[in-house]
């Protein structure tokens, strides 16, 4: 049989760490979708050859240290305000790609106002989403995107929607504007999930790239620590639950 | 008959025992360390069966911390 020192040639790696992604040792719990995304975006922009044009606008929640795992250019802006500042990156350096990098309680709470507004007037920026329905970083409080009974540490009964309204759809109300061109919503929960959310970033980017307005890709993940799964159980929580209120697919593809 | 022969490079001290790319893996290559652990505790994957890697990257692909190199030859003669 072949020997396995002989397949393990340069000229035969097929997939590795990107180069964009640096050594640093990722803070995120183990299986977190994070860590996928991260990866994704260091292999976009290293194919596009866009690491010295890229302007990355981290969030506040678990991906404020984005800056610390991607050797790009990075902003760290206020809690939720990450589209205000893109747009102002973007506006002052229209030859760069400019994307911001959010979390529901990022995008869908306290920054919804920015959110909207800077996808209504058509900002050319991507928008990255991560969507695990719960408020990861501070210890899986309930977020506006949380699903109805879902179980948190401040809804420990569930979510009730008497109390706490409707589970937030916001990558919906965002593919209403005219100033959005693309929003999809995808997941990293499976190879075949990550090479579609790959080439949907990648769309997004290049959308930013070519002016053609706002772009949003919302990643639907997982969040084991806050759900108190097994990380091979959350996907398959998020699978049988998230799925029905976040069903995966284009909301809006108008780039031609 | 063309036939695809893989190997898997696992970096153990990145690796936090997710067992996601163990799930992800058609043909039952990965396994997560029963006891030993890395310099963080965690029980890192290894390679329990690699002579059934056929180099299709599924590992690497689900991998959350980019712990996994794949490499990947495809021999024309039917070993």
């Amino acid at each position: 049989m072949d020997n396995s020192n002989d397949i393990k040639q340069t000229q035969n790696i097929v997939c590795t760490k990107p180069r964009l992604m640096n050594d640093n040792h990722m803070h995120y719990c183990p299986g977190c979708s994070h860590g996928v995304v991260h990866r994704l975006i260091a292999e976009i922009i290293e194919e596009m050859g866009a690491e010295n044009i890229t302007i990355g606008i981290a969030p506040v929640g678990c991906a404020v240290f984005a800056y610390n795992y991607i050797d790009i250019d990075w902003i760290e802006a206020a809690h939720g305000r990450a589209p205000a500042v893109a747009t102002a990156a973007k506006r002052l350096n229209p030859d760069r790609l400019v994307f911001t990098y959010q979390g529901d309680g990022d995008l869908a709470a306290i920054g919804t106002a920015e959110t909207i507004h800077a996808a209504n007037r058509g900002e050319n920026i991507a928008i990255i989403f991560i969507n695990n329905g719960i408020y990861g970083m501070t210890g899986g409080q309930m977020a506006p995107t949380t699903l109805e009974g879902m179980t948190t540490s401040t809804t420990p009964y569930g979510r009730r929607v008497d109390l706490n309204g409707y589970p937030l759809k916001i990558t919906e109300l965002l593919a209403q504007l005219p100033g959005t061109c693309y929003v999809t919503r995808q997941s990293v929960h499976t190879p075949a999930a990550v090479r579609k959310a790959k080439a949907a970033i990648r769309k997004a980017f290049e959308n930013s790239m070519a002016s053609r307005g706002t772009s949003v890709v919302e990643i639907v993940s997982t969040c084991s620590s806050g759900w108190k799964m097994t990380p091979v159980k959350a996907n398959r929580w998020m699978v049988d639950n998230m799925f029905e209120a976040y069903p995966p697919g284009d909301l809006k593809n108008e780039t031609r | 008959m063309a036939k695809a022969k893989g190997a898997v490079d696992i970096n153990t001290e990145r690796c936090k025992g997710c067992e996601l790319c163990v799930v992800a893996c058609p043909c039952a290559v990965l396994a997560l360390q029963p006891k030993e652990v890395n310099n963080r505790g965690y029980h890192f994957a290894f390679v329990d069966n690699p002579q059934a890697c056929i180099g299709c990257a599924a590992c690497a692909t689900v991998c959350p911390d980019g712990c996994i190199t794949v490499y990947r030859m495809v021999s024309t003669s039917d070993l």
